[in-house]
């Protein structure tokens, strides 16, 4: 289960790793991109950063509509509608709940990655976010399923978004900048797909500190 | 890296205000948002907002005005501004006859100004929109995004800008943008490499005898890396792949863009029109405007790109048709 808390937690533990992998997230994208990947997303999360504090009180849904809303209005590019419709939709999934369940866990993150594979018209293989999101979604549901605690489930989804972003520097892109240099793509690591990464750590840790 | 900046996160704010304070005749800045809108007073026609990431001055803030763009939204540096900002832009300058969006053909770019999109139909506000492709560096098949919207989007601008003088319908203005769209093809190569002001170093590394082929507007790397060639050989190849996208018979007519790519110089921008015209010339294909200089840049790239926009009576009709912003008149 997760608590309101814990989310804050998770949020805030993600925005922290947004700043500090901001060099190697820009990098990244500076080899298959246009270098912004990094930049942008800590710019987001430096504005998620100021609202937090007045967040403490609202409900679960209410905190993952309001990053989800203000990653859209401050990150841009592609990054941008794909965080923040994924925190929108998780934020609507909890559906006002006080305090989330294994189950609602796992549907706010079916949901995120339902909303990233309708705004950005991706698949699962394309060298993109999706290519970390989906096998660590996979990995928490596995573990779930296998009776272990979310702790575990969500260390077994960091594992396997690792994996996802190792995968992504073998294919080549067919979606997003990477995908104008074609082939040269190939070798190279997804600056999304990292980011995602980061995300499922940003989790673990938030369920770690808690303890369970 | 040495540039003319202040703070790094305050670049495009300071660029944008400095753009504002040089042409307050042409442009205004909304209050509180990235988007330049025309100074004159709302005209009851069909209204055109663009944008895209800053680094591409003078767009798009300078193609704001009489016979063109209604409202430029400025992103973050290389990055598509995010939907809210396009949608003052929209709520700015509706005046009442529907408003278009130009967008170029990114990732970005198209879910960000998508979602603008949405939340003016929630409003009522009659809107269309038109995506901009023509890089040809790009193979636009299953397996890529399609093809990049770079310098040849201005002649969208233009032609569409002027058709919503007229008076027209969001539907015809709409048209006559696609049929600049079917039309406009674009091919870029660059000598250096852009450093983004964040990034702090150049976006990928070229040896003294190296050039990159096919590179788009936001610095990232090209199709091909080749050895660096004069200038007439360098023209060769790129028309070579232009004019494969075209059926241009003897007889046809075209305008012509040399967009430099911010640090090359106006002496090489002339060098490679030389080629061009000669090229069109050899094929008795008449070249019925030109444009050369820094259209659509990318921060400060050494590089240039050609693009070649076939002609009918309506097309050439709307392009001599008067346009007045601080980037681009006629």
């Amino acid at each position: 289960m997760a608590t309101k808390a814990e989310i804050l937690d998770f949020i805030k533990i993600f925005g922290d790793k947004m700043a500090e992998h901001r060099q190697e997230l820009t990098d990244l994208d500076q080899v298959i991109g246009d270098g912004d990947h990094g930049i942008n997303m800590n710019r987001g999360f430096n504005a998620v950063g100021e609202k937090l504090p007045t967040l403490a009180d609202k409900s679960i849904t209410e905190i993952l509509k309001t990053v989800g809303m203000t990653l859209v209005s401050t990150v841009g590019g592609a990054a941008g509608p794909l965080y923040g419709t994924a925190f929108m939709r998780a934020g609507e999934s909890a559906k006002s709940k006080e305090a989330l369940s294994d189950q609602d866990v796992i549907l706010a993150f079916d949901e995120g990655v339902g909303g990233i594979k309708f705004r950005g018209k991706a698949v699962q293989g394309e060298k993109t976010i999706l290519d970390s999101m989906i096998p660590a979604i996979d990995a928490i549901k596995k573990s779930i399923r296998e009776g272990k605690p979310m702790t575990v489930a969500l260390d077994e989804a960091e594992k396997a978004a690792w994996e996802g972003v190792a995968y992504t520097k073998t294919i080549i892109a067919t979606k997003g900048r990477a995908s104008y240099l074609g082939e040269r793509s190939i070798g190279h690591q997804d600056p999304g797909a990292t980011s995602m990464a980061y995300l499922f750590q940003a989790a673990k840790e938030a369920a770690q500190k808690s303890g369970k | 890296m040495k540039k003319f900046i202040n703070d790094v996160e305050n670049v495009e704010n300071e660029m944008l205000e400095g753009m504002a304070f040089a042409y307050p005749e042409y442009v205004t800045r909304l209050d509180g948002f990235d988007v330049l809108v025309r100074t004159e007073k709302k005209v009851s026609k069909v209204a055109l907002v663009s944008g895209g990431g800053s680094g591409h001055e003078p767009a798009h803030g300078g193609y704001v005005g009489k016979g063109m763009l209604d409202a430029a939204v400025a992103g973050a540096m290389f990055t598509s501004p995010t939907p809210d900002q396009v949608f003052e832009a929209i709520k700015a300058v509706d005046a009442g006859q529907g408003v278009l969006l130009v967008i170029k053909n990114y990732t970005g770019d198209i879910m960000n100004f998508e979602m603008a999109e949405e939340l003016a139909e929630a409003e009522g506000i009659k809107i269309a929109s038109v995506v901009t492709n023509d890089d040809v560096a790009v193979e636009d098949s299953l397996y890529t995004t399609g093809r990049r919207g770079v310098a040849g989007t201005i002649f969208v601008h233009k032609i569409a800008g002027a058709k919503a003088e007229t008076g027209a319908d969001l539907k015809d203005v709409k048209t006559v943008a696609e049929k600049v769209i079917a039309n406009v093809r674009t091919m870029g190569v660059a000598l250096e490499p852009c450093t983004v002001p964040a990034a702090g170093k150049p976006g990928f590394e070229l040896s003294d005898n190296e050039m990159e082929l096919g590179i788009g507007i936001h610095g990232e790397p090209g199709i091909e890396r080749k050895p660096l060639q004069k200038a007439d050989v360098i023209v060769d190849y790129l028309m070579v792949r232009i004019l494969k996208e075209f059926n241009l018979q003897a007889g046809a007519e075209v305008a012509v863009m040399i967009n430099g790519a911010g640090a090359t110089p106006p002496m090489e921008l002339y060098i490679l029109n030389r080629r061009v015209h000669q090229i069109l010339t050899e094929k008795g294909i008449r070249v019925f405007k030109t444009f050369v200089g820094d259209y659509m840049t990318s921060i400060d790239m050494a590089g240039a790109s050609v693009t070649l926009l076939k002609l009918d009576t309506e097309l050439k009709e709307l392009l001599l048709a008067e346009a007045d912003t601080f980037a681009f008149k006629m």
